[in-house]
């Protein structure tokens, strides 16, 4: 081994005698470990290494287990978990590819440049696998928006996530914002990217070929990100401001020329592997290629394009600068190779090579400076099986009577109160800042229940959503996860589509808490639960965890990004109603609960009880019959009912369409039970007049239960309970309470 | 008739163009990378929107300066038809093909929607297909639209007939412009620069096809440059 190579950084014997590992994470057991794969001691760089690559967010090490329940295989999976993305079938040799990503800690504390490189990231997972990408969704939660740290957060967040997308020029068409105390000071910002490719375009990340040169391509390493995998790894701290240097900066312009080059690199069909640098930079990129091949690889770290002067191995290795990939060619292909980035301007150089001896060897200055085996860093961290205990507040909740609040008598101004909550409110400042246009394919716009983007030169769409409400996964994380994907692929349904598959992120607490590791646990048994129900396998996501404040671990909130086809533009639906006359359905039936809803949020102040229940069987029976009944063209408008309950689809149905409705609802519960309970397994239709009981005997022969409860007017918006008057306010109204709420908030 | 879409690095609106211009008009169209040093065979060149060298420093700074804005330049000056949309507006000014420049957002935010516009001038090439004083929605997406030019050039650009579009409406000015200018044409009246994407207003299924008519108003000016003899 090499001397060590600047002062500063300790020796191997140091870092054992000091235990210097454990402010990378690396535990006394793990540390034991290493030394045993290695027979020595590892000197400051193999530790540096062996610590990303041992960190929750590159190994997956206290959630592995838990992610083996997951259904990941389906007749159209063309590639599962482990890859960039995963992959399904459309047909006609085209594939989606999409996956979501978590950029939570980095927004944290530096919002604009945390919440840019989280989009920037994942558009680089999308693109390696050789798809185009054609859309960015993303999934945001913030504390209380009183609060005036929220607003900076929530400001920057959105304004980093429209600096990416804007400029590399992908539409940014769907998301969700909530707002809500527990998320105060750990924001969540999830990042999905959507992408298409033909089959025969697939790329992995594999470093196959002994003697292949290894090439990087991008801008030059710099000091930016080092430990940023390990940084996501651990809660935040008042320290954490210390680590704005862990967060990288995004050059999105960079990025776009990177993509460019690399999309024509595959097209040219030369490329044996490519991955992308993420998370730990060069240190996964490489280990992980070398891995799936099989292979060794050995890197000759002066070839590195460096932006500093006198970096180190070490910060050379972790450095998590943006826009930078790796990729493996023949020797025969290295000037095309090249040639194609001169072309887009971007640095192409040689820095390593594969080999069969199976290590992760470095080279700087002439001297080998780390050896590890690529099997230790990549396959041998251990996998913990955390203890589990089922929380206190699960047990008090059940006591909670959420039916025994007193009657809400004025149902206009609840609804106003609930139109005005930001978590419900038109998310139109966000979106309005995100440019949702570009590439001239998206058919639904976001403020709908999933975007539709068509796809050129067919008349199929892809329509895509991301779902989660945390509030469901705290007070019943099984119940919660089951929702979060019947939610997403209700939304999914009510667009037109049939549900693909799904990309889920575990945003959670600290898991070394047993109560928090139940909240994984049973939220994992939902979500695998409803995914074999509805039949959309998990093909890839990312788990989050340590998100916690000073209070605790956030609300669980395993958000749900799910992808769904169109198979004709036709069958395109949006939640607006359409025509005056228009009768109004209702499909599902309607129960008393308020456990968790907006209403109880707002009145309460507080979440509580148990959320609403779900019924998978129902649920598919529901989405099959909605579909059906779209596809046949049945259906004028469709609108999931979800936060603030019937109430409120309807309202923004209305607003939506630019018109008013007159409803009764008749109904054995309380009005305001009828009106913003949030039972599941319900959407609601309009259908021309003509058409009103064909659709209703159609889905009642679907076994959907179903009632004709109101017409689509001109204007004004009267929702009568058994006849008699619960909510009447002009529809211009609501619609400015329900735009106003957050600009306004924002501006205070 | 031949279109040229111009490509600089960081240029996003490019395929749109090249589609928008092939989906209603059917006529050919290429790619011209900023690189290219010969406009001659094109007959009208579109500027995309996008962010043109990441656009870190002012809109249209940098682009100005590459090799295909000489030929641009030729192209204006023998009267062919440039459009410059958004990003390419932003070149056009920073390039002297048009006067004025376009500034932040008065709202200081990148602002995305559908707009209605008011056809100013139908006696351009570009909008001969559009009635005087129609509204049309054609969106805008951009965060440094917010056009600004002194007095003088002001008096000579309502003097000329030079204001081509301006957002419709009391309210409905995105960007804090100048007498709600959306758009402007030279004096000749062959270069047009405008911040709304008439590319993504040519199909319905996606919100409004109002921007159809800039593309059959070029082929349709083309046409009555050339006689009724050639073929488009």
């Amino acid at each position: 081994m090499a001397q060590q190579l600047t002062a500063k950084e300790p020796t191997a014997e140091q870092i054992a005698d000091q235990r210097i590992y454990t402010q990378f994470g690396v535990t006394d057991y793990e540390y034991e470990l290493i030394c045993g794969f290695l027979g020595r001691k590892p000197n400051y760089t193999e530790i540096g290494v062996f610590s990303v690559m041992w960190s929750e967010h590159c190994s997956y090490k206290n959630s592995k287990k838990i992610l083996k329940k997951f259904p990941i295989d389906g007749p159209k999976v063309l590639m599962g978990p482990g890859e960039g993305a995963g992959i399904v079938d459309i047909g006609d040799n085209q594939a989606v590819v999409f996956k979501i990503e978590s950029h939570n800690h980095p927004s944290a504390v530096e919002p604009y440049q945390g919440a840019a490189t989280g989009v920037g990231g994942i558009i680089r997972d999308i693109f390696s696998m050789g798809a185009r990408p054609v859309a960015l969704l993303n999934s945001l939660r913030f504390g209380n928006l009183e609060n005036a740290r929220v607003k900076y957060l929530f400001e920057h967040v959105v304004g980093g996530i429209a600096g990416y997308g804007n400029c590399i020029g992908i539409p940014t068409v769907a998301g969700e914002v909530m707002f809500d105390e527990s998320y105060e000071g750990n924001p969540l910002v999830n990042a999905m990217c959507v992408g298409l490719i033909d089959h025969d375009k697939i790329q992995r990340g594999v470093a196959k070929g002994v003697g292949n040169p290894v090439f990087y391509v991008g801008p030059a390493t710099g000091r930016d990100g080092i430990h940023g995998a390990t940084f996501a790894s651990v809660e935040l701290s008042e320290e954490s401001e210390e680590k704005r240097t862990a967060v990288q900066v995004g050059d999105p312009f960079m990025e776009k020329l990177v993509m460019e080059a690399t999309l024509e690199l595959i097209d040219s069909g030369i490329v044996v592997g490519i991955q992308d640098m993420g998370a730990a930079g060069l240190t996964c990129s490489s280990a992980e290629m070398a891995s799936k091949a099989g292979n060794g690889l050995e890197l000759y770290l002066d070839e590195v394009p460096q932006r500093e002067e006198g970096m180190t191995p070490y910060e050379m290795m972790l450095s998590e600068s943006q826009e930078r990939m790796l990729f493996v060619v023949e020797p025969q292909h290295e000037a095309q190779a090249q040639e194609i980035f001169d072309r887009w301007g971007i640095i192409c150089v040689k820095v390593g090579k594969v080999t069969d001896d199976g290590r992760l060897r470095l080279f700087h200055q002439g001297e080998e400076v780390a050896d590890m085996p690529v099997k230790a860093l990549v396959d041998e961290c251990p996998m913990y099986d955390k203890p589990s205990k089922e929380p206190a507040y699960y047990a008090a909740n059940a006591a909670i009577d959420t039916t025994a609040y007193p009657e809400v008598t004025d149902l206009t101004d609840a609804l106003k109160q609930v139109l005005g909550s930001p978590t419900v409110a038109s998310k139109e400042w966000v979106y309005n800042q995100y440019d949702y246009m570009v590439r001239t394919s998206t058919a639904v716009q976001p403020g709908s229940d999933a975007a539709v983007v068509t796809i050129r030169g067919t008349r199929k769409a892809l329509a895509m959503t991301t779902d989660c409400n945390g509030r469901y996964v705290f007070l019943d994380p099984e119940v919660g996860g089951q929702i979060a994907v019947a939610e997403a692929a209700r939304n999914i349904v009510c667009s037109g589509a049939e549900p693909l598959a799904i990309t889920d992120n575990l945003n959670f607490g600290n898991p070394e808490k047993p109560e928090v590791f139940w909240q994984i646990e049973k939220a994992a048994d939902g979500i695998s639960e409803a995914c074999r129900v509805l039949d959309t396998p998990v093909i890839g996501g990312n788990v989050s965890l340590y998100n916690e404040n000073a209070k605790g671990a956030i609300y669980p909130t395993p958000v749900i990004g799910m992808v769904g086809l169109v198979q004709d533009v036709d069958h395109i639906t949006t939640q607006g109603f359409k025509a005056e006359g228009d009768v109004i359905i209702l499909a599902g039936e309607t129960k008393h609960e308020l456990g968790g809803s907006e209403l109880q949020y707002v009145l309460q102040g507080k979440s509580e009880g148990r959320p609403p229940q779900i019924d998978l069987a129902v649920e598919k029976k529901l989405q099959q019959g909605v579909l059906g009944a779209i596809k046949q063209g049945l259906v004028a408008s469709a609108h999931d009912l979800s936060e603030g309950g019937l109430a409120v689809a309807v309202a923004e149905s209305a607003i939506s369409g630019k018109l008013g409705a007159e409803v009764n609802v008749v109904t054995d519960l309380r009005a305001d039970a009828a009106l913003f309970s949030e039972t599941q397994s319900r959407i609601l239709l309009s259908a021309k007049a003509d058409q009103a009981d064909k659709l209703a005997q159609y889905l009642t022969e679907q076994g959907v239960p179903n009632a004709i409860i109101g017409v689509v007017r001109s204007s004004g918006l009267i929702i009568n309970i058994n006849g008699k008057p619960g909510v009447n306010a002009p529809v211009e109204q609501l619609e400015k309470v329900w735009k106003d709420a957050i600009p306004c908030l924002m501006k205070k | 008739m031949k279109f040229a879409v111009i490509v600089f690095p960081g240029s996003n609106c490019d395929i749109d163009c090249y589609k928008a211009v092939e989906d209603t008009i059917g006529q050919e169209v290429d790619y011209v990378w900023y690189t290219a040093t010969d406009l001659s065979a094109y007959d009208a060149i579109l500027v995309p929107g996008g962010f043109s060298y990441g656009d870190y420093l002012r809109c249209g700074a940098i682009a100005q300066f590459a090799p295909v804005m000489n030929e641009v330049v030729k192209a204006a000056e023998a009267g062919k038809f440039i459009l410059g949309i958004c990003n390419g507006f932003q070149i056009l000014t920073e390039a002297g093909l048009l006067p004025g420049a376009l500034l932040r957002n008065s709202g200081m935010k990148f602002r995305c929607h559908q707009t209605p516009l008011e056809v100013v001038n139908n006696g351009t090439a570009f909008t001969n297909q559009y009635s005087q004083g129609e509204i049309i929605n054609i969106p805008i997406a951009h965060g440094e639209g917010n056009y600004y030019c002194d007095d003088e050039t002001l008096a000579q650009l309502e003097a000329n007939n030079q204001i081509v579009f301006r957002y419709a409406g009391d309210d409905n000015n995105p960007n804090g412009s100048l007498k709600n200018i959306a758009g402007i044409s030279n004096e000749r009246g062959n270069v047009v620069g405008m911040m709304p994407h008439p590319e993504r207003a040519v199909d319905q299924l996606l919100g409004s096809e109002d921007g159809k008519r800039m593309f059959t108003s070029i082929l349709n000016a083309w046409r009555e440059q050339h006689g009724a003899a050639v073929n488009g």
